[in-house]
């Protein structure tokens, strides 16, 4: 009878946990929206989670718009529809590739660090500390975080796609016969109003999804399974982290994807 | 029987972490304006009974009062304002390492009160030199020695003037002469602010020297909470191993003597 002990222990386990994240995510919308701003907080997470991510996502983002064309261009050119290039790069970026790979490494970059932060702070009592001192860790620690992933992932998102389509550019106007006119024109005439609302839809619900995961697993350390002390439990904490919140957002892509087409 | 000069109370305190039963009826009052301190060999659970007392852990069965009120019907903002009056000493300090001394001290300050810029520099400048550390506002965490992060622990902790410090094994780690330090920074800050203090240590004897109670931890209850002077006279049995394990064998006339009386064969 012991796996039905364990498979009790295990819903047990991943019920009270889905109660407490989605607590937690309630919690740090309102501290959010609530008064007082920590504006300053606020700059400084944009800085770490916005500004310093800037090259890696627009290097991530030209790169993507090469290959995009590189690959798009030969398959075009065997139906000679070369003219639709634009099109297709600009389709996948905006509807696609820009909201899913800015998420991915915004995740990489900041997400991960985020966890590990927060789940040393846990770890060393720093929050505790902030408890006892009847300053709420929600609002001190989270709220900056949250505020500036939701105003600034939209914007790397932004900067991925417009970089990206330069990418294109380069691959399909520069080294390829694509005409100049051609490539802008397929782009403006395919890529609608309603791709557009796709890609801000999508970048905002990453942006949740990627500080939601990201600062729960770490404010959560000390209730993961099998224990979240040590640095172990940091690093444990911090891979979950990475792989809960990409594995959430290709998902999710898919289910908004399908909700908007 | 509650009376106003209980400012915490544990009434038949139960916690389990998992199959491992931590406290198992524990019963403890903190009286106004004394120094209860609560000693016990580790692992038995003394920082438990402070994190219930502080509210960062729920009983799973039994009360805590703190100020009269069962923490049971304190959350969010009711809870906070009874932590208000609280300050707390962490075993390893617990301050934020991405902050300055000087704005560790300030933190409370400035989340918690109204002051201008100005008032919390001079609260911050007068709780740093209270305990020996002026000029060190500028350093970081990482960049100061065990002791001297204690005694930052102990600055920020008095920012607010609270009522109730609890102090969670002030001494750990820390050698004879800064053990004395805080000892002496204890008694100096006491003085001065009036502070009612719950001490959790090891540090025993040593640690009898300042309290106005003691209470043993043991076999997950508090075995015995009296003035030390009863405390080390105290029959219960666990009490008479604590005591002698720590301070050595004490003269006690009702067994000693008839020893002796039995050896000479009165």
């Amino acid at each position: 009878m012991k796996w039905v002990e364990r498979t009790g222990a295990y819903t047990l386990y991943y019920v009270n946990t889905a109660g407490r994240m989605t607590l937690f995510l309630f919690q740090c919308l309102v501290a959010v929206v609530r008064p007082p701003y920590r504006v300053g907080a606020i700059f400084r997470q944009i800085d770490f989670i916005g500004a310093r991510s800037i090259f890696v996502i627009a290097f991530t983002g030209l790169f993507t718009g090469m290959v995009l064309a590189l690959q798009g261009y030969y398959v075009l050119k065997q139906y000679g529809s070369v003219s639709a290039l634009g099109s297709g790069v600009g389709l996948s970026l905006v509807r696609e590739l820009g909201p899913v790979l800015t998420a991915l490494m915004v995740i990489g970059r900041a997400g991960s660090a985020m966890c590990a932060e927060v789940g040393i702070m846990r770890n060393s009592e720093q929050i505790d500390a902030l408890d006892c001192m009847a300053v709420d860790p929600i609002r001190y620690l989270m709220a900056p975080k949250f505020a500036a992933a939701i105003f600034s992932i939209p914007l790397l998102t932004f900067i991925f796609v417009v970089v990206g389509i330069f990418g294109g550019y380069l691959v399909g106007v520069t080294i390829f016969d694509v005409s100049y006119g051609s490539y802008f024109q397929g782009l403006y005439d395919s890529v609608t109003v309603t791709d557009l609302k796709m890609c801000v839809w999508k970048s905002f619900i990453f942006a949740l999804l990627t500080v939601w995961i990201s600062t729960g697993k770490g404010y959560f350390l000390h209730l993961e399974q099998g224990g979240g002390f040590g640095a172990e439990g940091v690093s444990r904490a911090t891979t979950s982290a990475v792989v809960v919140s990409s594995v959430s957002i290709l998902m999710w892509d898919y289910l908004i994807s399908a909700l908007m087409i | 029987m509650h009376d106003d000069a209980d400012i915490i109370e544990l009434v038949d305190i139960h916690k389990s972490f998992g199959a491992q039963k931590v406290l198992g009826g524990v019963n403890l009052r903190v009286k106004r304006g004394e120094t209860l301190v609560i000693v016990g060999a580790s692992g038995q659970g003394k920082s438990v009974i402070l994190k219930h007392m502080l509210g960062l852990i729920r009983p799973d069965s039994g009360e805590v009062r703190l100020f009269g009120q069962s923490l049971a019907g304190l959350r969010g903002a009711a809870l906070a304002k009874v932590r208000q009056r609280f300050g707390v000493l962490f075993q390893n300090a617990a301050l934020l390492d991405s902050l300055t001394v000087f704005d560790n001290v300030a933190l409370p300050l400035r989340e918690r009160t109204q002051m201008t810029p100005g008032e919390v520099r001079d609260v911050v400048q007068d709780r740093l030199g209270m305990v020996d550390l002026d000029g060190m506002g500028d350093k970081f965490p990482a960049q100061l020695s065990g002791g001297m992060r204690k005694r930052v622990g102990l600055a920020r902790a008095l920012a607010l003037e609270p009522e109730v410090v609890f102090f969670d094994e002030p001494t750990t780690g820390l050698d004879v002469h800064k053990s004395n330090e805080i000892y002496r920074l204890f008694e100096r800050t006491r003085e001065r602010l009036g502070y009612t203090a719950v001490i959790v240590s090891h540090d025993a004897p040593k640690i009898f020297k300042l309290a106005d109670n003691i209470a043993l931890l043991a076999e997950r209850r508090i075995q015995a909470s009296l003035p030390p002077e009863e405390f080390q006279r105290c029959d219960n049995s666990l009490v008479r191993d604590f005591v002698e394990t720590t301070m050595g064998q004490i003269y006690s006339s009702r067994y000693e003597e008839s020893a002796f009386n039995e050896k000479a064969g009165r």
